[in-house]
């Protein structure tokens, strides 16, 4: 049982992370700018009512919230321990040697000998994703300047939930799409077969756009509305008022936006396995197959015998996934530290 | 404050390590009883032998005779199923090869405990594109093509075009069966090349890319691809069943020990004639006893 809930628990997991910190991040700077125009208001007709039930309404929330937090908290801890176990135990008990797995580039767990270079795995994630990210950070900038300064009405009522709809289908969906619509047009296009990173980035690309569209455009409309007005004050015309003022206020969100945007990509499992193709190398152009981290985990998973090296080793990969998951998560951290500066 | 938290901290360090000590635990799914014939049964394991095992249970739970029992299958990949049924969580694990093919070295007295219940045999057949006009490979061709030797269609009295493989992930058991009986040596991962581990996968590509060569079971053929000779011997039913088509493999379903009653009534009801003549030839798969040879783990084929 465990064998088979802990990836897909895993690779859901690595989106959920992304998911609360969006809100935190926009929610932020609206903080701070109603903490500055309301002042101390609220505090003046509060303490009446917090008398009456004070004593209980407090046990109650604290007790409710504490078991919540512990919950969350031994979730992670938990998921963290196992897939550190697991993916340790190949250094330690089977003996891979850790150079070999970062720096190597063949990959043979069934072979013999058999070698364990994840080179090519790591080089394939990072590749997608930010190639993805390429893609769809103007895209979703373009959106987002579009529906909050540009056509704000049609742009909260018709394309605001069209993009966020793109978040609800199932990645099995934009997989079998990228399948069939996207490998071959590039197989009829470029030379190759069609599979490979440019294939799962583009993928990728429609999978991060709502992410992006939506961070993005929170930052630009919870902007004081006296910067903008300040700016058409001056004379400046409205692309001027865009690109000087808008665009360097909401940058830092942005680059959030786009760093979680990578994160989702590199944790995205099954609709990359779909369309690049899963050949264990580092491959000479962006149309020959080749694999990310979580392409070959999804494909060997099932079919390893857990506790031996060839399943071990995977968990080794998961657990890479989950570091590079908590780096993404530290570098919107200082992001979001300086867009509060 | 801090104090709580600290108290709080150590709490959910402690009950997380409880939890995971726990997780080694005994988990069985509470198979058959002693009360005759009911109980549940979790058979777990190859995807591939799952759309079988789930109709087959069905049948079997219709039956007023075994009303009793209920069986549950589930999916997961031939590995897991051999790590399920080994470790007591499932009572059957799928495997479309042979135990101690996975369980190696250090855990080969793991596959020792595990008791061989063959239900089924699936044969694979190598499928081209449409477009290419050979219809026979001899085995060493295959052997060539697909361990780079050979990368343009020409090389084997084809047109001139490239040879794309799409293979599967070195895990596999579909690739193990194929390289076992078919090349009789590993395939290499080269360059290139598409890995893929879902048949209906693998078919769509090899339609769909001009110069794909794979590997299919008989049960997933259809129009979109065409299938190549062997050494001039097509992969049918017949062929197999006489021993004359290498490339075939057992369905394995594995017990722990001798199964319970339980367990051991939905084995027996698998194998019976009314199932093997309907149910496992109408998903393309061979009947057990319909096979005039036999072959054990070493690849050693004995007649009848």
């Amino acid at each position: 049982m465990k064998a088979t809930i802990e990836p897909s628990t895993r690779s859901s997991e690595g989106a959920n992370p992304a998911a609360p910190t969006p809100g935190e991040a926009v929610s932020q700077p609206m903080n701070v700018s109603s903490n500055q125009s309301t002042g101390g208001k609220p505090s003046g007709n509060k303490p009446v009512a917090r008398k009456r039930s004070r004593s209980g309404n407090e046990w109650f929330g604290k007790t409710y919230t504490m078991i919540c937090v512990s919950v969350l908290i031994i979730t992670i801890f938990s998921i963290v321990y196992f897939v550190a176990s697991k993916g340790l135990a190949t250094f330690f008990v089977n003996g891979v040697s850790l150079k070999e797995f970062l720096t190597g580039v063949k990959w043979a767990p069934d072979g013999e000998p058999q070698t364990f270079g994840a080179l090519p795995f790591i080089t394939g994630s990072f590749m997608t994703s930010i190639l993805a990210a390429c893609i769809s950070a103007p895209l979703a900038f373009c959106a987002a300047i579009f529906m909050t300064e540009l056509m704000p009405k049609f742009g909260k009522t018709v394309m605001q939930p069209v993009i966020e709809l793109l978040a609800g289908i199932p990645s099995v969906v934009y997989g079998f799409v990228g399948l069939s619509v996207i490998v071959p047009f590039l197989r009829s296009v470029f030379p190759g077969q069609g599979l490979g990173i440019a294939a799962g980035a583009i993928v990728l690309s429609i999978m991060i756009l709502p992410t992006i569209t939506t961070i993005a455009t929170d930052a630009m409309s919870n902007l004081p509305r006296g910067l903008k007005e300040g700016s058409y004050a001056l004379g400046a015309t409205r692309w001027q008022t865009i690109s000087r003022s808008i665009l360097p206020a909401v940058l830092p969100a942005m680059l959030t936006g786009v760093v979680l945007g990578i994160a989702r990509a590199f944790g995205e499992a099954l609709a990359v396995q779909m369309v690049i193709g899963n050949a264990p190398h580092i491959p000479n152009s962006l149309f020959e197959s080749a694999s990310t981290l979580t392409s070959v985990i999804t494909l060997s998973m099932g079919n390893t015998i857990m506790g031996t090296v060839q399943n071990n080793v995977l968990w080794s990969l998961a657990l890479m996934l989950l570091t590079m998951t908590f780096v993404f998560i530290f570098i919107v951290r200082v992001l979001e530290r300086r867009s509060l500066r | 404050m801090k104090k709580t938290m600290l108290v709080m901290m150590t709490m959910v360090l402690a009950l997380t390590l409880a939890a995971c000590g726990s997780k080694n635990g005994n988990e069985t799914s509470g198979g058959g009883g002693a009360e005759g014939l009911s109980g549940s049964i979790l058979a777990a394991g190859s995807t591939a032998m799952q759309p079988l095992v789930e109709q087959v249970a069905n049948k079997f739970m219709a039956d007023s005779k075994y009303s009793g029992i209920t069986v549950q299958v589930q999916g997961g990949g031939s590995g897991t199923g051999l790590t399920q049924v080994s470790e007591g969580q499932a009572d059957i694990g799928n495997s479309d090869i042979f135990a101690n093919e996975k369980f190696k070295d250090g855990d080969a007295t793991k596959a020792e405990e595990l008791v061989d219940h063959q239900v089924a045999v699936v044969a694979m057949s190598t499928v081209v594109n449409k477009d290419i006009a050979i219809d026979n490979l001899t085995k060493q061709q295959l052997v060539d093509i697909f361990t780079g030797k050979v990368t343009n269609w020409k090389e084997v009295g084809g047109a001139d075009a490239k040879i794309v493989i799409v293979n599967r992930p070195s895990s596999s058991g579909t690739r193990k069966t194929f390289e076992k009986y078919g090349l009789g040596t590993a395939s290499e991962d080269l360059p290139g090349n598409i890995q893929e581990d879902s048949s209906g996968t693998v078919k769509k590509l090899v339609g769909e890319t001009p110069g794909a060569i794979g590997y299919l079971a008989l049960s997933y053929l259809d129009d979109s691809v065409k299938k190549l000779k062997l050494d001039g011997v097509e992969a049918t039913p017949d062929n197999v069943k006489a021993g004359t088509y290498p490339i075939w493999a057992y369905q394995h379903m594995y017990t722990k020990g001798e199964p319970n009653e339980a367990v051991k009534a939905f084995l027996d009801f698998m194998l019976t004639d009314d199932i093997q003549k309907t149910d496992v030839t109408e998903l393309g798969y061979i009947a057990i006893n319909e096979m005039q040879v036999t072959r054990d783990e070493s690849g050693k084929i004995v007649k009848k």
